[in-house]
């Protein structure tokens, strides 16, 4: 499956014009708000009709303008779950669920996969708001989509409900093979979901890539900010031990988590942020924190202000570290350097990390 | 109904009938025009507005002449349609017309504030799953516009009981075919000891004014329910 989009809109004084590919997987488009993200969205579902472009889904020609060719909305086959939830007020839910579904058939495994088989006969107005996005979800993957869009699905949610959510949606990642286009501007919902990103600036794609391989690139830090900036990388449950550790491993070596609800050889994704990363240039002893991983330094990134980013290379994999300038001075950090990298703070999310 | 004279019976039936004919004739048409009113983009839009509400602010008495002028046997277009077996001038049928003109922009108007109240993001949400335009329409736009369609219903019946202006000077006031209610009370007014019967139609018009107006609060009551529980 691939999805290639290609246009150019004017949009009062935004002026969009974009281009890029989405592989299966997960395809976060992220964005300050404002930068063109829903327009984007909007115009591979045909909701928007862009003033040129053309829009390629499977080999399957959606929209272009020199051919002449624009599928209607309803002939488009892609999924779209809003912001709002949008469920239809007068029907129930199971109704709402089956607007789109070719046929019933599907719709105990999806009640199952997203936790609503027990919301059947309410009307939408007895959901929660988290309730209300899960069926909103249900209702779009029993139409039966090529392409799922998901435009800020738990933005109009509190943290209770996100982190209700976010799991379903990492085992629709994993478990339907389903390609999603993913809107979002939090940068932790991206560094869980995603695979693939592309990152919009004043309706442009400033770059697009694998989400790994642009998470641990120094320059791209502004983009996700210098307090969530932070490496991505792909792990697999090893063990558990006897005092409640989980025990991951890690291309460069292993690190140890408090208990991981997981079997062993799930694969996780491992994300570190910057600020909660110390460089050592022998390593440390004596010291409380568990997870301490061998490096290479790869690049030292100077930016404005009193820090610098710290690219480094264990094993395979890519971290960062934010550190400040004087330190870096101080221990004369350089490409091609061995270091230490004392992680202070992990976190894990279930799913692998999509390498492609 | 024993207390009801023969003649005042056959204005009652003759009034419902023709409410009833102009209300449900004229509902699809008020349905696109509230539709085309609220969502089209099109030339002529302003113009159909103006011509749609002239009704309203128009003496009735003007209407119904104008009526009369076009759908008269003589009049060109009143002459083709006779050549159909389709005639309006002094009989019921143009009855229901004059009461579904004047009733039409009522009708539109509380049809238009539900169009307008329908939320277009819902459906685009029915056709990102899938739904054609008519599948929309039908499946999404009318049942939650439907408490505003009936309230226009109701309102057009209503007015369409008590039209006498431009009733009287389309198809004047012929017992057994013309005379409606509003038309009877008129006729009785004129007649010496014509009081009783004007009474006992007034008392009528009354019950069916609230009977209709109960039954359309109740529909509405059940179908608020539905859309937003």
């Amino acid at each position: 499956m691939s999805l290639s989009v290609a246009l150019q809109h004017r949009l009062g004084a935004l002026a969009l014009d974009v281009s890029f590919e989405a592989p299966a997987g997960v395809t976060a488009i992220f964005g300050r708000s404002g930068a063109g993200k829903t327009s984007v969205v909007n115009a591979v579902a045909g909701l928007l009709r862009p003033s040129n472009g053309t829009i390629i889904l499977n080999g399957r020609v959606l929209l272009s303008s020199n051919a002449g060719t624009n599928v209607p909305i309803h002939m488009r086959k892609i999924g779209y779950v809003f912001q709002d939830a949008r469920l239809f007020p007068h029907l129930t839910v199971r109704k709402n669920l089956l607007y789109g579904a070719p046929h019933a058939a599907g719709l105990d495994r999806i009640c199952d996969l997203l936790g609503i088989s027990g919301l059947l006969h309410r009307r939408p107005r007895a959901l929660s708001g988290g309730e209300a996005q899960r069926v909103a979800i249900g209702r779009a993957l029993l139409s039966d989509p090529d392409l799922l869009i998901m435009d800020e699905p738990l933005a109009a949610l509190d943290m209770a409900r996100k982190a209700e959510i976010l799991p379903y949606l990492e085992r629709l990642r994993d478990e339907t093979g389903l390609p999603i286009l993913y809107v979002s501007h939090s940068v932790e919902e991206v560094a869980r979901l995603a695979t693939t990103l592309v990152l919009m600036e004043d309706g442009r794609v400033i770059r697009s890539g694998p989400a790994a391989e642009l998470f641990a690139d120094p320059a791209l830090v502004p983009v996700f900010g210098p307090r969530t900036a932070g490496a991505l990388l792909p792990g697999q449950v090893h063990s558990h031990h006897p005092d409640g550790l989980t025990e991951i491993a890690v291309s460069g070596g292993r690190l140890y988590l408090p208990a991981l609800d997981a079997a062993p050889a799930t694969p996780v994704r491992i994300r570190i942020e910057a600020q909660d990363v110390m460089l050592a240039l022998t390593r440390p002893e004596q010291i409380s924190a568990l997870n301490v991983l061998p490096a290479t330094i790869t690049d030292v990134h100077h930016g404005q202000g009193p820090g610098v980013m710290v690219q480094m290379r264990a094993g395979d994999d890519l971290l960062l570290a934010r550190i400040t300038r004087r330190s870096a001075d101080a221990l004369a950090l350089r490409p091609g350097l061995a270091c230490f990298a004392v992680l202070k703070s992990v976190a894990v999310a279930q799913g692998a990390v999509g390498r492609h | 109904m024993g207390w009801l004279g023969p003649q005042e019976w056959a204005a009652v039936a003759l009034s419902l009938k023709v409410a009833v004919w102009a209300t449900v004739l004229s509902l699809p048409s008020g349905i696109a025009v509230a539709m085309a009113l609220s969502r089209g983009r099109f030339w002529g839009r302003g113009a159909l507005n103006v011509l749609v509400h002239l009704p309203l602010v128009m003496p009735p008495v003007v209407v119904g002449y104008l009526l009369l002028m076009t759908l008269s046997p003589v009049a060109p277009v009143g002459k083709a349609l006779a050549s159909l077996g389709v005639v309006f001038a002094f009989r019921w049928t143009g009855a229901a017309l004059a009461a579904a003109v004047m009733g039409f922009p009522l009708m539109v108007r509380a049809i238009r504030l539900a169009v307008d109240a329908v939320d277009p993001k819902l459906e685009q949400a029915a056709a990102t799953l899938g739904a054609s335009r008519v599948r929309v329409f039908a499946t999404v736009t009318l049942p939650l516009m439907l408490p505003g369609v009936l309230a226009g219903a109701v309102l057009a019946f209503a007015k369409a009981m008590g039209e006498f202006g431009a009733t009287i000077t389309f198809v004047s006031n012929i017992p057994g075919e013309t005379r409606t209610v509003p038309s009877a009370i008129y006729a009785f007014l004129q007649q010496p000891g014509g009081d009783g019967a004007a009474i006992r139609l007034v008392m009528v018009s009354i019950g069916i004014a609230t009977g209709a107006l109960l039954v359309s609060e109740w529909l509405a009551r059940r179908m608020g329910r539905r859309i937003r529980s």
